[in-house]
């Protein structure tokens, strides 16, 4: 039966049927619904993992006992999990161990565009590029088969137009596979004098995989045309076929480290002149070119953004498709915003009043804080580095005898993703800084999974809550220097923020309240609203500056659209006039 | 050949919903499809766009510059901002809403005046509803996507598919009755309009 399926749901598909056992990794877009899907099979115990790295850890001992197992991350995800990737890839396997890595080219919601196709070299791993739900599904079974047969962990390189586009895919019967019963080895205990062996064994394997390459059948050629030949992997053979059709012949790399030099080598020899078309980095066009092939690629064609057919027709066909009539204006941009209701904004608010502020933040929804009239942020780095890179700015500002006060912005998942090491440290070196967790009960950004201080994962509901003032006080921050705010209450944060900004030393502020888009607190707040007394409002827009999207001004007068509100208030807190009213829809 | 759709509107206005309930049908109509929705930041009130193709054989799910057959707005700014990948001749279909950005709430940016008239003018064929006022009418602003669907499926001269069950199976069974009739005030505002034209 052919369902319409995403590359997301196709691999979490695919990881089923061919036996998986075990699934983990940290949400992240644009791989977040992988885990979130393979969790609808109950054969298959799919659990969050605190972090990347982590999550890397416990799939390769996973893979160690004997069990298939996969690990989902976005694209930067992977730069926490580089220490156990290496080193699982010099140890190899014992159940099929496959990463599942979004990149994200074009950016649509990742600090950077890396190509981490060059991470799989870098690795020696084999390197799988699926261009479409179909590939993602049955390219999930061959991983596991190649991870076994050449004992090395397996990269599928997924893109985020493959993780979100919808095609169809044949689906069929789950093959379960036994996990033998375990006997003690030491093939899994690196060590220096194993690892000069596992460093020859992997060079050894390479030479067997390039084989291997020329004879899979996920390399095949498409003979059209003669004149161009393109050698394409992953969506980059989508955009490729739609912009020359049956003008090219293709030869479609599935598996594309190690490339199959032979099968190039003979492609080349057919064709008139060779394309090498691919997204972001020049992966295969480097081995294209070292082998002595002529060829067309990153000098013609952007190594920035995704490739789309109008670039490909524009860039080697010489063609330009005319827009049809536009309005000649600028249209006003839509960035994201703190949503109406949000928890982050009272936090946020009283910060952005402090003008000797200096905030480090971190990924996540409070990512947001940095959009104006709030512009609380001036620096974003990547997890963990809303308390560690403040760190770094404190240090600095001491130095050089700057007087501000240093805050540090950072979530709950992000808290116990990588945060803790980063409080510790501050603890540990006399910092003085206000760090605000902004605790909204839920990894929020990515669509609401659980963390380790909500007490649910994707398999079990009833796990511990972890409690987040207990590690503050844990590692050494005294009671006094802690508040913990409810986020609905503007005065509170203000006083928090006063008492930190009063105190030289590691301050912090948990400030709590479920995430307004949570379905609890939708059902719970859905008739709970702000209303405007037109009599009362003397239009000094202060209201306004607390970025609520739900406080608009509309023929002269502001207003709260009540569609969006949930009644958090923070709007009649700061209205100097009392001229805003709690009401009952 | 194969045709293309690009859906825009703003984080919470259910264009992804719709694009999945389009796809379905589609699907069922033996028809090859594939859907893109790249959803970033969008639920935080971003710009939402999600592209369909369907026809014999899709290959890429991107939609460039004067690729799209049809461009369905579920706002205007939304509209005006992606005419450019409106291929010539194509149907436009436009949801004659306003929503505020924050840079335009602020005042940092302007909202465009009359943008409805200048669509007009430029597209004389475009189909501009305000789809949430009949949502309105019928119970809940929240249908208004299910119109949009109304008027896309009428567009394109697709009303032999069972729509409704698909519909049905999308969404709440204690709404089925009112995004049907969603559903049908989209087809018929275009039916209306055809009759008044000849």
């Amino acid at each position: 039966m052919k369902q319409l399926l995403t590359g997301n749901e196709a691999i979490a598909r695919g990881a089923y049927e061919s036996g998986c056992h075990f699934a983990t990794g940290y949400p992240g877009t644009p791989s977040t619904e992988i885990l979130e899907n393979l969790a609808k099979y109950k054969e298959v115990h799919s659990q969050w993992a605190t972090n990347e790295k982590v999550a890397a850890e416990i799939a390769a001992g996973s893979s160690a006992v004997g069990a298939r197992t996969i690990i989902t991350m976005k694209v930067v995800g992977l730069n926490v999990a580089m220490d156990p990737l290496m080193t699982a890839s010099y140890l190899g396997v014992r159940g099929g161990l496959v990463f599942i890595v979004a990149d994200d080219p074009g950016c649509s919601s990742s600090q950077t565009e890396q190509d981490n196709r060059m991470i799989a070299k870098f690795a020696k791993i084999p390197l799988l590029e699926p261009s479409d739900s179909q590939e993602c599904k049955d390219f999930m079974a061959f991983a596991f088969e190649i991870s076994e047969k050449f004992d090395v962990p397996v990269m599928i390189r997924m893109t985020t137009r493959v993780c979100h586009s919808k095609s169809l895919v044949e689906v069929g019967e789950r093959k379960e596979v036994v996990i033998s019963p375990y006997e003690k080895t030491q093939k899994y205990c690196s060590s220096p004098g194993l690892a000069r062996k596992n460093h020859a064994r992997l060079e050894k394997m390479l030479v067997e995989l390039e084989e291997y390459s020329n004879h899979t059948p996920i390399n095949h050629i498409e003979w059209n045309k003669k004149d161009i030949g393109i050698i394409t992997s992953g969506v980059s053979y989508q955009t490729s076929k739609e912009a020359f059709g049956d003008n090219a012949s293709y030869l479609k790399l599935g598996l594309s480290h190690c490339v199959p030099k032979k099968m190039i080598k003979d492609f080349a020899a057919e064709v008139g002149q060779v394309y090498v078309i691919e997204e972001n980095e020049p992966l295969i066009e480097n081995e294209v070119r070292l082998m002595g092939i002529d060829c067309t690629g990153k000098d013609k064609l952007p190594n920035l953004y995704e490739l789309t057919p109008e670039i490909l027709r524009k860039s080697l066909l010489g063609i330009e498709t005319e827009a049809t009539n536009t309005i000649d204006e600028e249209m006003p941009p839509r960035p994201a915003v703190l949503c109406a209701g949000c928890p982050h904004r009272s936090m946020f608010y009283a910060v952005s009043k402090k003008k000797n502020a200096v905030a480090a933040n971190d990924i996540g929804c409070y990512t947001l804080g940095m959009v104006p009239p709030l512009s609380v942020t001036d620096t974003i780095f990547c997890m963990g580095a809303g308390i560690s890179a403040g760190l770094g700015m404190d240090r600095a500002l001491r130095i050089s005898g700057q007087k501000k006060k240093v805050y540090g912005f950072i979530g709950d998942s992000t808290f116990f993703h990588s945060g803790i090491t980063a409080l510790i440290d501050a603890v540990w070196n006399n910092h003085n800084i206000a760090i605000c967790i902004m605790d909204n009960r839920s990894t929020a950004m990515t669509g609401h999974q659980g963390n380790p201080g909500t007490g649910y994962n994707l398999s079990d509901s009833d796990g511990p809550m972890i409690n987040i003032e207990n590690i503050v006080k844990a590692v050494g921050v005294p009671e006094e220097k802690i508040r913990v705010v409810d986020s609905y209450d503007l005065k509170a944060a203000i006083q928090a923020v006063n008492d930190a900004e009063a105190y030289e030393g590691v301050f912090v502020i948990i400030n709590k309240g479920p995430c307004a888009l949570l379905k609890d607190v939708q059902k719970e707040r859905a008739d709970m609203k702000c209303r405007i007394d037109q009599d009362k409002c003397t239009m000094c827009k202060s209201c306004m500056r607390i970025g609520c999207p739900a406080v608009v001004i509309k023929d002269g007068k502001v207003s709260i659209d009540e569609s969006s509100c949930n009644g958090c208030t923070l709007c009649m807190q700061v209205c100097p006039f009392n001229a805003i009213e709690e009401v009952k829809r | 050949m194969n045709k293309s759709i690009l859906m825009v509107g703003v984080g919470g206005q259910g264009t992804i919903l719709t694009s999945k309930i389009m796809s379905e049908g589609l699907l069922r109509q033996g028809y090859d499809v594939k859907m893109c929705e790249i959803h970033g930041m969008a639920q935080r009130g971003g710009s939402v766009t999600t592209q369909i193709k369907f026809g014999d054989k899709v290959n890429s799910t991107v939609i460039g510059t004067g690729e799209a057959d049809v461009l369905v707005a579920f706002e205007k700014v939304e509209a005006a901002r992606y005419l450019h990948c409106l291929k010539q001749g194509g149907a436009l279909i436009v949801n004659d809403l306003e929503i505020y950005s924050l840079p335009v709430l602020s005042g940092a940016a302007k909202y465009p005046a009359n943008l409805e008239e200048k669509l007009a003018e430029k597209f004389p064929q475009a189909k501009i509803m305000n789809a949430n006022e009949t949502a309105k009418e019928l119970g809940n602003e929240k249908v208004q996507n299910i119109v949009m669907l109304g008027l896309l499926v009428k567009t394109l001269e697709l009303e032999e598919i069972d729509w409704e069950s698909i519909i049905k199976e999308y969404v709440p069974q204690k709404f089925h009755d009112m995004n049907i009739q969603a559903f049908q005030a989209g087809i018929k505002y275009i039916k209306e309009e055809n009759h008044a034209n000849l």
